[in-house]
């Protein structure tokens, strides 16, 4: 059974014991996902800088914690401010347009929040440090991990909480329903949008501001090839980020959209198969296309199945979110091809393709499938929203901060390793790190 | 280039939120969100392009 979407947000006192102990489990479990995807990113990256990579996500999980506990939830808007007030909105053509929040900064009143407010808060601290470790990836080999963070602050601080507001918050793009009877207004209970699609084109602008790799585009002939080191972590980390998934997926369902106990269970299935379908697509795909599967095309592929369920595990039937599956499971490896072959994207971790073209996608077809009247609509906005707001912002916040910390390290850096250069030390010591052809 | 691109893009995105104002019929506001979109993807096609290295210039 799908669940019907309320018209309304649910008042926050309803939540029952029974489900709030759930939701708090949930949120214990639904953090591997993020230690899942930060394997895949270390592993699709090289050895030489590994620990560099692995310890940026660490950073930049506790730095987004911080950045977002004393500014971001002020503006996300998540814990009650002032009485009846919910957030900061300007009228337009007679209707009202809530675009920022006016919680209490420092998380003042944290204590005295309603269980709901809470979970929900808890539910945004993850979802900050998801979105803001994904650009990380995209930057392997090359972005300062002093740049990374400080553009951390700025995802955890500014644009997160802006994105998070409007689809969470009871913003601008969560009142399109009642506004102007787009369906239920913007829906994204698993944070397709507000996590992957946002973090996906934050790796974008990175890729543009960083630049690729040394050796990566050579001046003649095709791209040089610069396979991850470990693809057993990359695997792996499939694996941990399917629990984290499930777990992520039902806490959205029962924070956003209000769903029933008995809703949950197909919440589960869905994104289950939504993955499952596909890593068969994209395993056929690269089968059929290279002669044999492709390990890391094939985990960007189930990664891709996961992100669509992000917007539409809790919305659609299980044959749906199957045929969503497989949709992003064909597309996702034939992106990353075309991103990297003919639009010279150097891209390690796929996050553009993985991250913000799957999310975009199941943020389209949740609004295909919906049965409401103007939901459809209503998702189109909410990706208009996303590409032709929250990408510009973020390039030119990202510009602005690559003036005062340079995003790319010096190309001697680059040459003995990212572990070597920023940490002095690598992380597999025993290893002996063979010349690299490419530096020649 | 590229910042030509990322500029078209916001103008894809205010089509989208005037057809909401202009268009409370369903047929025309959902033409008119389409539009912004189109233009939305022109502007990333451009930024896409002005961000691509040029053939045969030395690149990092």
């Amino acid at each position: 059974m799908t669940p019907t979407l309320p018209l309304a947000p649910v008042s926050p006192g309803l939540m029952p014991d029974s489900i709030i102990a759930l939701m708090v489990a949930l949120l214990m479990v639904a953090p591997l996902a993020i230690a899942g995807v930060a394997l895949i990113n270390t592993g699709l990256g090289r050895s030489r800088s590994a620990a560099q990579a692995l310890l940026g996500n660490l950073a930049i999980v506790a730095v987004t914690a911080i950045v977002f506990a004393l500014v971001g939830a002020a503006l996300a808007g998540t814990l009650p401010g002032t009485p009846g007030s919910a957030g900061h909105v300007f009228h337009l053509a007679g209707k009202p347009w809530n675009w920022v929040g006016s919680g209490p900064f420092l998380l003042g009143g944290f204590g005295a929040a309603p269980p709901q407010a809470e979970l929900a808060l808890l539910f945004e601290f993850l979802s900050v440090a998801f979105a803001a470790l994904l650009p990380w990836g995209s930057g392997a080999d090359r972005w300062r991990l002093t740049a990374g963070l400080a553009a951390a602050v700025v995802m955890a601080a500014i644009v997160f909480p802006l994105v998070a507001h409007w689809t969470w918050g009871g913003g601008w793009l969560a009142q399109l329903g009642v506004n102007f009877s787009l369906g239920a207004g913007f829906q994204d209970p698993g944070g397709a949008a507000t996590v992957q699609v946002l973090g996906g084109l934050s790796a974008l602008a990175v890729v543009w501001i960083t630049g690729s790799r040394r050796g990566k585009f050579p001046k003649e002939g095709l791209s040089t090839a610069m396979p991850g080191h470990n693809a057993a972590y990359v695997l792996f980390g499939c694996l941990l980020a399917l629990v984290g998934w499930l777990a992520w997926n039902v806490a959205g369902a029962v924070l956003w959209l209000h769903a029933p106990l008995d809703a949950l269970p197909e919440t589960i299935l869905n994104t289950w198969l939504s993955a499952s379908g596909a890593i068969v697509a994209t395993f056929t795909v690269t089968r059929i296309r290279f002669g044999k599967p492709d390990a890391s095309l094939c985990a960007n592929g189930w990664l891709g199945g996961l992100v669509a369920s992000s917007a539409c595990a809790a919305l659609v039937t299980p044959g749906q979110a199957l045929f969503v599956g497989l949709v992003a499971g064909i597309f996702t490896p034939l992106l990353v091809e075309v991103l990297e072959l003919a639009l010279s994207i150097d891209d390690p971790s796929g996050a553009i393709a993985v991250h913000a073209a799957a999310g975009l996608w199941g943020l389209f077809a949740s609004g295909m499938f919906a049965p409401q009247p103007g939901q459809f609509v209503a998702q189109l906005v909410g990706i208009a929203t996303l590409l032709g707001l929250a990408l510009p912002l973020i390039y030119l916040l990202f510009w602005l901060l690559n003036r005062i910390v340079p995003f790319r390290v010096d190309p001697d850096g680059e040459r003995i390793g990212m572990d070597l250069h920023e940490l002095g030390g690598g992380a597999y010591p025993e290893f002996v790190i063979h010349r690299d052809e490419s530096y020649r | 280039m590229r910042y030509a691109g990322l500029l078209v893009m916001p103008a894809g995105f205010f089509l989208a939120i005037a057809a909401l104002i202009l268009f409370p019929a369903p047929a025309p506001r959902a033409a008119f969100v389409l539009s912004g979109l189109a233009v939305e993807g022109l502007g990333l096609a451009v930024a896409v392009r002005g961000h691509m290295p040029a053939r045969g210039e030395e690149r990092p």
